[in-house]
């Protein structure tokens, strides 16, 4: 547990996260437009969403179905009858004066996450409830001196509002709940987790006390749209609070923002007085109901999700939990790892994706998706390592030049000649030579300096331009010298 | 319930109505009155009883996942007393 060190002794951090997550659906919440990102603006609006008199909200029943999956995959309660209410304040973008909201009785209940930190260790992270509610418009405003700009596009776009338990204790851990729930998502199909596009942004409410204290009052920072970000903030707002509180001062619960320019947070002056939100049930609405059968249904038509294919990844593949972590952290490269790993060494499979595929794509900027090696074309690398065609070094050479030709492994190696020398008259043959040439650290080796064999190795695999197997020049040079 | 003239104020506020000093008493008093006499709901035992959400027994209706509106800003920013480039211009918000 990391604290922070003050005046007066060590702080420690408790943060509690919510998540707004777009829901993955072509129609908004209660209309028939769009949810298409980046159309010309408020092209993709409606009557309702524009909250013209007398239109009426009918809500999107996959909207329904993608809440409720995601309520299962956190391994939370399903309502079985949910409310929708008004939560009421003015905004330029939120035409009706209201957002349609659940308050008191929200779709899904209490549910858990286990987070993976850094250091391999995993901590479960309560979620208090997630519940169904409309996005807002969105201003610009530094397009005009004088004016703010709207555009009603995302106005009544479906999110769902992911609340956490104060469980997390670090910056760090913020950011791995963040991680975990995004593949979650991503995993389901529920919300794509696009920050950069904000289909997937938090709010963190930050405290401060001593340890083993009750908790400090907490300051909420808004519209926090990158990971990198969310802890910038959280380890700003720590540091600020632990200075007015060890300054004899206390802190005003109170919105702030993050101006990730300057890297600190601020008051938020206009939501200083919005706390007051007057919810009621909206009378538009009859109350949500949802048929256990149905919900028994969706529960046993989940996939696989990161935990258990992790888990399933260490069993069925004897592969270690960190790198299974590191597969299952995106479906695409889950599933390109099982594709290559298929009949074939798991470990060395998943050593080639994890050091050699995701190094080059990581230094490229790209995704799994775009690797120029295809799951197929590493299995057939990896099938000419196993059978000791060509060498551990020598794979990588040639892998080199399928990433940038985009040639298969065989062809390859045929053309370039690659082909590992493992016939022993011909590797004893170099040896011999080595030997001949080398007396001084012939006689090392005889006196039992185990360490010159590395050397003879080495002059064995230059001779060769590295197509010697290593393991049989080793065998050949210790039956000579031995 | 009885208002005072303060949570008269503040509920003008949240509404965005403009009420002078002078009229805050009055209005208190008006308020008050109107609650009051809601308030007479309060005397029915209701302990058991779901709270009604319809007249008629039905259950909340959906549609299918389908794009069936919009894709018509110029009926949108029709009644906008100013617009720029297809936005909604308003007096500047600020952050």
């Amino acid at each position: 547990m990391s604290m922070i060190q003050g005046a007066t002794g060590a702080w420690e951090m408790v943060i509690g996260l919510e998540v707004h997550a777009q829901i993955t659906s072509v129609s908004k919440l209660f209309s028939g437009a769009s949810t298409e990102f980046g159309a010309e603006p408020n092209s993709q609006v409606s009557l309702v969403d524009a909250a013209m008199p007398g239109m009426l909200p009918v809500i999107n029943e996959v909207c329904v179905y993608q809440a409720v999956r995601t309520g299962l995959g956190i391994k939370a309660e399903i309502n079985l009858v949910s409310v929708f209410d008004r939560k009421n304040y003015f905004y330029p973008d939120l035409p009706a004066g209201y957002q349609i909201s659940q308050f008191t009785r929200p779709i899904v209940g209490k549910g858990e996450l286990e987070i993976d930190l850094a250091d391999g260790s995993s901590r479960m992270i309560g979620i208090t409830r997630l519940h169904l509610e409309q996005d807002a418009g969105k201003s610009l405003h530094d397009q005009d001196p004088k004016r703010s700009f709207i555009d009603l596009n995302r106005s009544g776009v479906a999110l769902m509002e992911i609340v956490s338990e104060p469980d997390m204790r670090t910056s760090e851990e913020a950011a791995a709940y963040m991680r975990k729930l995004r593949a979650i998502l991503r995993y389901l199909g529920t919300c794509d987790g696009n920050m950069d596009e904000g289909s997937m942004r938090c709010d963190a409410n930050v405290s401060m006390r001593k340890p083993g204290e009750p908790m400090g009052t907490r300051c909420e920072i808004k519209n926090l749209n990158s990971l990198r970000f969310l802890q910038q903030a959280i380890e700003y707002e720590a540091r600020r609070q632990v200075a007015i509180l060890e300054d004899g001062g206390t802190i005003d619960q109170e919105t702030r923002l993050f101006d990730s320019r300057k890297g600190e947070t601020r008051t938020m002056r206009s939501k200083e007085e919005a706390h007051d939100y007057r919810y009621f049930p909206d009378p538009d609405l009859l109350p949500l109901e949802l048929d256990p059968d149905w919900v028994a249904a969706l529960k046993a038509d989940l996939p696989e999700l990161p935990d258990e294919k992790k888990a399933r990844f260490v069993s069925e593949f004897g592969i270690t939990v960190y790198d299974a972590g590191i597969l299952v952290a995106e479906q695409d490269r889950a599933d390109y790892f099982e594709a290559v790993a298929a009949g074939r060494d798991a470990k060395l499979a998943a050593n080639w994706v994890i050091s050699e595929l995701f190094g080059r794509l990581n230094k490229a900027g790209l995704d799994i998706g775009d690797s120029p090696v295809s799951a197929s074309a590493l299995g057939e690398l990896v099938d000419l390592i196993a059978d000791n065609t060509i060498s551990g070094r020598i794979a990588k050479e040639v892998f080199d030049e399928m990433v940038e030709t985009g040639k298969g492994a065989a062809a390859i190696v045929e053309a370039k000649g690659l082909t590992q020398i493992t016939d022993t008259g011909a590797l004893e043959a170099v040896v011999d030579e080595i030997i001949a040439a080398n007396p001084e650290q012939a006689e090392q080796f005889r006196e039992g300096k185990q360490t010159v064999v590395g050397w003879f190795v080495g002059q064995a695999m230059k001779a060769t331009q590295g197509k010697a197997n290593p393991k049989a020049v080793n065998e050949i040079l210790r039956k000579k010298l031995g | 319930m009885a208002l005072d003239r303060e949570a008269i104020a503040h509920i003008a506020k949240l509404a965005r109505i403009r009420v002078p000093e002078a009229e805050l008493d009055a209005l208190a008093g008006e308020l008050s009155t109107i609650i009051s006499w809601v308030e007479q709901l309060d005397e029915v035992d209701t302990d058991a009883v779901e709270p009604m959400t319809s007249v008629v027994a039905q259950r909340l209706k959906q549609r299918p996942d389908k794009v069936t509106d919009g894709g018509y800003p110029e009926k949108i920013l029709a009644n906008a007393p100013d617009s720029v480039a297809a936005y909604f211009a308003v007096p500047k918000v600020m952050e």
